[in-house]
C-alpha cells in the first residue's frame, strides 16, 4: 500500500476502465461485452467483475464464432461465462454464410475475418444492444490510435473517424438515437506489456494457447500459422511439429504464432518486453493494406 | 496495490504543426527509448519511400487515417504510449492547425504537463501563446518550453536566454506554477534523451529525465472530500442480499471507513462503513480511485448524488458563470437547450449571456463581438435546470469541469470551465 497517495500505472488504468465499465452501465439500455477469448477480452471481463462486484457482471458476454476458432479458445469461453455466471450469446459466422447473408472468400488467401462484420451488426441489431465494449488498444494499431473511449456507430453500423465527438476529461457522451449505437473501449491506454504485466499482477487465467507449446504448423510468406483442416496447403506445405504460442487469438486461418519457449506469465512477460515486433505483425489481416484495419472498422468491424 | 511495479503514469500533451519539429521530437522521445517496434519503422520507410522522401517521416507512425495520409496532414488527437523503467508516458499529440484549439483542448484535458515548442530560430510566435494560454485555462500545472533547433542557431547561449526571458515576460499572465526551460536540438537528439555536448553552459537535465522526475502527485486535489455517484450495486443474490453499494471514481480528497459523511444534494448523514476495490476491502480512497462505499445507514441514493465531508461542500450553482471553449461546426445559438453534462449528472441548460469572447492570441477580452463559434473561447452565463454540485475549475478538474451537448444531434458542442 503506497504512503503517500499515488497509484502505480497498473492501478491508475484499471481505475480508469473500471471507470468506463460503470458509465457504459449507467448511460445504456442493453450493453454487452464483446469476447473474443482473446486475453484483452479476458482482462476487460476481469475489469467488469471488479467494477461491479459483488453483484453479477450487468451485460452478456458477446460471442462471434467464425467457425475457425481454436477448440481451446471456445472451451475457455464457455467455462469462464459459468464460472461468472454471465449470459452468453454466440452469433455463427457458419449461420450467416448458411442464411446466404454472405459469401465465403475463396482463393489462396481466404480467410473468414472480414465476414464477420455481417454477423456481428447481424447480432447486434438482434440483441438490440446499444453498447458493445471491446478490448481494442489505441497501441495496436495505427487506426485504432485516434479512437474514443466512447466510439458512435450510425445506424449501418460505421465508424466515421472525421467526425468523431471530442472526448474531455472523464465526460463520456454515449447520448444517441435510436438504432445507433456505441462501441467502447475501456483499454484504450493500455500496451500490450501493460496487459501481461496486469495478468501477472491479478493471477488472470488464459486459454493454453498463450503458453509455449508442440504444435503442427506451416511457415507461410513468413508467418508460422497452425496446421489445421480450415487451413487448405499450398503446393510445397508440409506441416511440422514446432514450439510456438499465440500472441493475439483470430482465427485458426490468419493467427500468426511465434516460436518461443515462454510457458509461464513471467517468461511471456520479459520476452513481450524484449520484443521488436508489434503482435499484430503476426496478422495477415492487417498486412492486406496499409489502411485495412480503417477500412474493416468503418464498416462496423471491432 | 502492486508492490513489483511502483512505477507511475505522466500523461502529457504536445502542441504544434509539422514545422516546428514536434514530430521530430516525438518519434526521437519514442524511437531512442526503444519504443518504435521494427515492423513499425520499417512499414514507415517503405511509406516515406513511396512518397519520395529521404529520411523516415516519423508523422506516419500515428497518421494511420486514410484522409490524413492521403492529405499529409493530422486530423485528430493521436495518442501514443512509451515507458522508461521509471514511468509509464501517455502522449496526447495534437495537431497545431486546423481546428487546433478543439484539439489542444481535448488533449489537454487529460494532461499533467505540457510541452511547448518554440524554434531558436524564431523565438515567440502567435502559436506558442495560443498554446501556453489554453495550457494554463486548462489548469495545467507543468510546462516545459523545448526551444528546439538549437543546432540551426550554433548551440549559442545568448538565442536561448533571449527567448526564455520573453518567454518569462509573457508568462506572468498565465496561471502555471512550474515552468521548465530545455535547450534541444529534436533532428540531432541534444537534450532529448541523451545529454548534449554542445551546450556545456546548460547545466539542467535532458527532456526525457524531467518527464521521469517531475513529481505531479500534489497537483491532485486531496483536501476537498468529493465522490459523485456513478452507479449502484445491488446484486440481490443471496449471498448479498442487504448489500448496496455505492460505486464511483474519487474526485478528490481521502475517504476513510469511519468517516462522517453527508449525501447531497438530500443533507442526509451518515458514516463509511466499508470501501472495496474489487471485491477487497481496503481503508482508504484517494483519486483516481474507482471504488464501491458502503454506509453505516439505509439511506437512498442514486447516480449523480455525492458524497461529501460536512465541513468542506461543494457550492450548488444555478446560475453558473463559466468560460467556455466552443466545438461545435454550428456556433452557439442561444435558443437551443443545451444538454449539460457534469460529473455523473446531465442537465438542461439555458445560456443567458455571453459576457466576452477571450482572443486566444491576445489574451484581449472582446465584448463587441458576441457570435460565438468553433474554436473560440468565450465567458458566458448559464442557467440549469437544476442545481449542479460543483467547484472552482482552478481548486477542482473534476467537479468544475462539464461539456455542452446539443439535444438536436447529440454532440458533444463545448468544453465548460467554472469560474
Amino acid at each position: 500500500m503506497t504512503q503517500d497517495y499515488q497509484l502505480d500505472h497498473l492501478d491508475e488504468l484499471e481505475a480508469e476502465s473500471m471507470f468506463v465499465l460503470r458509465e457504459v452501465a449507467a448511460q445504456f439500455e442493453r450493453p454487452a461485452i464483446l469476447f473474443s477469448g482473446g486475453k484483452d477480452s479476458i482482462v476487460v471481463t476481469h475489469l467488469a467483475a471488479k467494477a461491479f462486484a459483488p453483484a453479477r457482471i450487468p451485460m452478456p458476454l458477446v460471442h462471434i464464432d467464425t467457425g475457425h476458432n481454436f477448440l481451446e479458445t471456445l472451451e475457455f469461453r464457455d467455462a469462464l461465462a459459468e464460472r461468472l455466471g454471465v449470459q452468453l450469446v454466440v452469433g455463427s459466422v457458419q449461420a450467416t454464410i448458411d442464411a446466404g447473408r454472405v459469401r465465403e472468400e475463396t482463393g489462396a488467401q481466404a480467410s473468414r475475418n472480414r465476414l464477420q462484420t455481417t454477423t456481428l451488426l447481424d447480432t447486434i441489431e438482434e440483441g438490440k444492444y446499444d453498447a458493445c465494449i471491446g478490448g481494442a488498444r489505441r497501441d495496436e494499431e495505427k487506426a485504432r490510435a485516434k479512437e474514443r473511449f466512447f466510439s458512435h456507430r450510425d445506424d449501418f453500423g460505421q465508424w466515421d473517424p472525421k467526425h468523431q465527438r471530442p472526448e474531455l476529461w472523464n465526460l463520456f457522451n454515449g447520448n444517441h438515437m435510436p438504432g445507433e449505437h456505441f462501441r467502447v473501449f475501456p483499454l484504450n491506454n493500455w500496451t500490450e506489456l501493460d496487459i501481461w504485466n496486469y495478468i501477472t499482477r491479478e493471477k488472470i487465467a488464459l486459454p493454453s494457447l498463450y503458453f509455449a507449446h508442440d504444435r503442427k504448423c506451416v511457415v507461410r510468406d513468413g508467418v508460422i500459422l497452425a496446421h489445421s483442416e480450415h487451413l487448405p496447403h499450398r503446393d510445397g506445405e508440409t506441416p511440422e511439429m514446432m514450439r510456438v504460442r499465440f500472441r493475439t487469438l483470430g482465427d485458426l486461418t490468419i493467427t500468426g504464432a511465434i516460436a518461443s519457449d515462454a510457458d509461464t506469465l513471467e517468461k511471456i512477460t520479459a520476452e513481450v518486453a524484449a520484443t521488436r515486433i508489434t503482435e499484430r505483425g503476426g496478422r495477415v489481416d492487417d498486412k492486406r493494406s496499409e489502411t485495412s484495419m480503417e477500412d474493416r472498422k468503418k464498416e462496423g468491424y471491432f | 496495490m502492486s508492490t513489483t511495479n511502483q512505477n507511475s503514469l505522466l500523461r502529457f500533451t504536445t502542441a504544434g504543426s509539422v514545422d516546428d519539429g514536434k514530430s521530430t521530437l516525438i518519434g526521437r522521445l519514442l524511437y531512442d527509448s526503444k519504443s518504435i517496434f521494427e515492423d513499425q519503422l520499417e512499414a514507415v520507410e517503405n511509406s516515406s519511400r513511396k512518397k519520395g522522401l529521404e529520411n523516415a517521416d516519423l508523422s506516419l507512425l500515428t497518421d494511420g487515417l486514410r484522409a490524413e495520409r492521403e492529405q499529409g496532414i493530422t486530423i485528430d488527437v493521436a495518442y501514443r504510449y512509451f515507458a522508461t523503467p521509471r514511468r509509464k508516458f501517455i502522449i496526447a499529440d495534437t495537431p497545431g492547425h486546423v481546428q487546433y484549439t478543439r484539439n489542444m483542448v481535448t488533449g489537454a484535458s487529460t494532461a499533467d504537463l505540457a510541452i511547448i515548442l518554440i524554434d531558436a530560430r524564431h523565438g515567440l510566435v502567435e502559436q506558442t501563446h495560443r498554446h501556453s494560454f489554453i495550457a494554463s485555462l486548462l489548469g495545467i500545472k507543468h510546462l516545459v518550453v523545448c526551444v528546439n533547433k538549437m543546432d540551426l542557431v550554433d548551440f549559442n547561449e545568448d538565442a536561448y536566454q533571449t527567448i526564455t526571458s520573453a518567454f518569462r515576460n509573457f508568462s506572468s499572465r498565465l496561471d502555471i506554477p512550474d515552468i521548465k526551460f530545455i535547450p534541444i536540438s529534436a533532428l540531432l537528439g541534444d537534450n532529448v534523451v541523451e545529454a548534449s555536448a554542445k551546450m556545456p553552459w546548460y547545466e539542467g537535465g535532458t527532456l526525457l529525465s524531467h518527464l521521469e522526475e517531475v513529481h505531479v502527485g500534489s497537483d491532485r486535489n486531496l483536501q476537498d472530500c468529493r465522490f459523485p455517484i456513478q452507479y449502484v450495486i445491488r446484486p440481490q443474490t443471496d449471498e448479498a442480499r442487504d448489500f448496496r453499494g455505492y460505486a464511483g471514481r474519487i474526485a478528490s480528497g481521502v475517504f476513510k471507513v469511519g468517516d462522517e459523511v453527508v449525501a447531497l444534494p438530500s443533507g442526509m448523514q451518515s458514516s463509511v462503513k466499508e470501501i472495496f476495490v474489487g471485491a477487497d476491502a481496503v481503508e482508504r480512497a484517494f483519486p483516481p480511485q474507482s471504488v464501491t462505499i458502503t454506509l453505516e445507514s439505509d439511506i437512498d441514493l442514486s447516480r449523480g448524488d455525492m458524497l461529501v465531508r460536512e465541513n468542506n461542500q461543494p457550492q450548488s450553482l444555478q446560475e453558473i458563470d463559466a468560460q467556455l471553449c466552443w466545438m461545435g461546426e454550428e456556433g452557439l445559438n442561444p435558443g437551443v437547450r443545451y444538454i449539460v453534462r457534469h460529473g455523473t449528472t446531465e442537465v438542461k441548460s439555458m445560456i443567458r449571456e455571453v459576457l466576452y469572447k477571450v482572443d486566444i492570441n491576445t489574451l484581449h477580452r472582446n465584448e463587441d463581438d458576441k457570435q460565438v463559434g468553433m474554436n473560440d473561447i468565450a465567458r458566458v452565463r448559464l442557467r440549469t435546470a437544476s442545481p449542479l454540485l460543483a467547484d472552482d475549475y482552478r481548486r477542482n478538474r473534476t467537479t468544475g469541469s462539464f461539456i455542452l451537448i446539443d439535444p438536436g444531434t447529440n454532440l458533444t458542442v463545448a468544453a465548460g470551465f467554472v469560474s
